[in-house]
């Protein structure tokens, strides 16, 4: 339970950091995570390390529980050197290593793909998962029916989760859909679905551990709708003051994840005031360690633009690098 | 050597690759059971089983960003949308997911898949059997697009698709499918994606072509051959990436190059040659670039014929081009 705080904090501490980092102009933009942490921790935490992970472009809390290094985060945001993916997009994450694939931004189009990776586990009998994370926005979309829709006749070993964070930028999920629950759409595909406080880490995890026994074993598909809330901006350059009052969002920052897990390891003797204190200033130097650390990295290459288009460059694409390298010395004799 | 139509190739194709490597396996519409509408998968339930050809439902959406989740997680998916025009349900899949899969993810996972789908008019099959939109994915960086028009194309073509590791989008002209036949290597047989073949010699005029259109090609520049003009036709084989090196070798022979393809004119891929010969190839033309395309319309039902480009409307091409 102490494992679960800790990376709660971890996920809070390092949210805010990248937050400042982009106010600051080193980030591109930035998804926050602050709010939704004990629905990415609690659902992470009850995978195994060979299961796959698709995430939307918010899930910082399932990384670091999956055990991405802090400084590989920062390195990916602030698109140092040893960005693993090179620069190539902003806000998102992905590291083969960590069985993370990243995601696309255009909302949903994560969920048919996910489908077709954990369908190539059951073509070759593997008893491996995937869980592909989604906001209450995406099962608006075509490729949220399509995805579930290809899993209830297939069955896959997947799980949907959908982090119901109120929001899609300004839209409230009454104006998502007419139904009362997301997690009732799973009852139209033949499927199960179950709605959890997602601001309950411990809820959360048991929910997932249950599931993904029993999808792991063989069971078909599930949905599950993690009830939660962004408790930040959508992105940074998103102001929530438009579209939603200061009361609504004080009413959440009372069922704040951290603070409901705090309040019950306090009452619980699992730590103590003193004790917290102290694990979130350890929290605190190491994730501004790591930040001075990838600030003072060196950039990516120019030519990095040019890499990963296809296996081997098109020869159209090979007479552009060639332009490319051409402007750039012509740039820098100028430059002299 | 079996005689076979395009269609049968590309059946054989997809026999041969699933036999010799388990990853291959086949999604779409109606592919199992019925062996597809064109039939270009009979058979291949029956020897492969239901979890290597996929009746899958009606979505094409889903049946691309499977392929593609199917390509990332180590298979080689062949899926097939029933008719080009309905390739728009998958078309975000296409574009922003297949296309930057490799560039989003820095070569982390890949997605070696093709998608298959029967393209053209010719067929009587209106506006939404009848499309060529090949140009909407040669703008797409990270997809290749490869268009046959022989069955020994269409078997080798497939067979490098199946291989290649990046997304192939195969475009087979449905009206050739089952409307010619030749002799196609048995066995192993590979053609290069990214190689024109060119399909008849000629010194004054250069036509530059592919699919369905390179027989209209061929017919109207036998019929100018009576006049005592000589035609080159190429056909491309392979949009992107495409053979600049035979564009450009028969354009400095001719002065004359004249685009063909059903696409509409305006933004087809004939625009794209047309540039390429301004920039490279000025100084080697002896009469400006002609193209010869479908009309800026949606495909009509009627007068079909009139909107393809035809014998007689490329034999006018060939025409004008040698009249500067």
């Amino acid at each position: 339970m102490l494992r679960m705080y800790r990376l709660m904090v971890l996920t809070r501490v390092l949210d805010r950091y990248l937050l400042r980092l982009q106010r600051m102009g080193k980030v591109a933009l930035y998804a926050e995570a602050m709010g939704e942490e004990a629905a990415m921790v609690g659902s992470a935490l009850a995978l195994q390390p060979e299961d796959v992970v698709f995430p939307s472009y918010r899930e910082l809390g399932v990384f670091l529980t999956r055990g991405v290094p802090v400084s590989e985060i920062l390195d990916r945001h602030l698109n140092t050197v040893d960005d693993p993916l090179k620069g190539h997009e902003f806000a998102v994450f992905g590291d083969r290593r960590f069985n993370i694939v990243p995601a696309p931004t255009p909302v949903s189009t994560q969920i048919p793909m996910a489908v077709g990776y954990a369908l190539a586990f059951k073509i070759r009998g593997e008893r491996r998962l995937v869980v592909t994370y989604f906001g209450d926005g995406a099962t608006s979309k075509g490729d949220f029916h399509e995805g579930v829709n290809f899993a209830s006749v297939y069955k896959p070993p997947i799980i949907f989760i959908c982090m119901n964070n109120q929001y899609a930028i300004s839209t409230p999920v009454s104006r998502q859909t007419g139904a009362a629950t997301i997690a009732q759409k799973a009852i139209a595909y033949g499927l199960s679905g179950f709605r959890v406080d997602g601001n309950d880490v411990i809820a959360m995890y048991f929910v997932s551990r249950s599931v993904f026994e029993e999808v792991r074993d063989g069971g078909d598909p599930v949905l599950i709708e993690a009830v939660t809330y962004r408790l930040g901006a959508h992105t940074t350059s998103d102001d929530p003051k438009r579209y939603r009052s200061v009361e609504e969002v004080q009413q959440w920052m009372k069922r704040d994840p951290i603070e409901r897990m705090r309040t019950y390891l306090i009452a619980k003797g699992v730590i103590d005031e003193e004790g917290d204190k102290a694990l979130w200033s350890e929290i605190e130097s190491l994730v501004s360690a790591e930040v001075e650390r990838s600030l003072a990295k060196p950039g990516l290459d120019p030519e990095v633009i040019f890499e990963d288009v296809y296996a081997e460059p098109t020869p159209q694409l090979r007479e552009q690098i060639d332009e490319f390298r051409q402007q750039l010395r012509a740039e820098k004799v100028m430059r002299r | 050597m079996t005689v076979l139509t395009l269609a049968k190739a590309i059946n054989e194709a997809l026999r041969y690759e699933m036999r010799r490597d388990e990853r291959v396996v086949v999604l779409g519409e109606d592919v199992g059971v019925n062996g597809g509408v064109f039939r270009c998968t009979e058979g291949l339930l029956v020897e492969f089983g239901p979890m290597r050809v996929m009746d899958t439902p009606l979505s094409e959406s889903a049946i691309i960003g499977v392929a593609l989740g199917l390509a990332a997680n180590g298979m080689r998916p062949v899926a097939e949308i029933q008719f080009s025009d309905f390739i728009f349900g998958g078309f975000e899949q296409l574009v922003s997911n297949v296309a930057k899969f490799r560039y989003r993810n820095a070569g982390h996972y890949t997605a070696p898949l093709v998608v298959r789908a029967p393209v053209g008019g010719g067929v009587r099959g209106g506006m939404y059997h009848s499309q060529s939109p090949e140009s909407y994915f040669t703008n797409t960086a990270g997809l290749k697009v490869v268009v046959p028009s022989t069955p020994s194309d269409a078997k080798g073509l497939l067979i490098s698709a199946i291989r290649d590791d990046d997304p192939v989008i195969f475009f087979e002209p449905k009206r050739l499918y089952h409307s010619l036949k030749e002799e196609v290597p048995d066995g192993e047989y590979t053609v290069p994606i990214g190689k024109a073949r060119l399909v008849r010699e000629g010194d004054d005029v250069t036509v530059i072509t592919y699919g369905a259109t390179v027989y209209d090609a061929l017919a109207a520049a036998e019929e100018v051959e009576k006049e005592g003009i000589s035609v080159e036709v190429i056909d491309l084989r392979s949009l992107i990436p495409y053979d600049w090196e035979a564009i450009s070798r028969s354009v400095r022979k001719t002065g004359r190059p004249v685009i063909v393809h059903e696409a509409q004119k305006t933004s087809g891929f004939g625009a794209e040659i047309a540039a390429t010969i301004a920039e490279r190839e000025i100084y080697s033309l002896e009469a400006p670039v002609i193209r010869v395309t479908g009309y800026d319309t949606p495909h009509p039902l009627v007068h079909e014929h009139l909107y393809l480009p035809n014998k007689d409307r490329i034999v006018n091409a060939i025409r004008k081009s040698t009249a500067y």
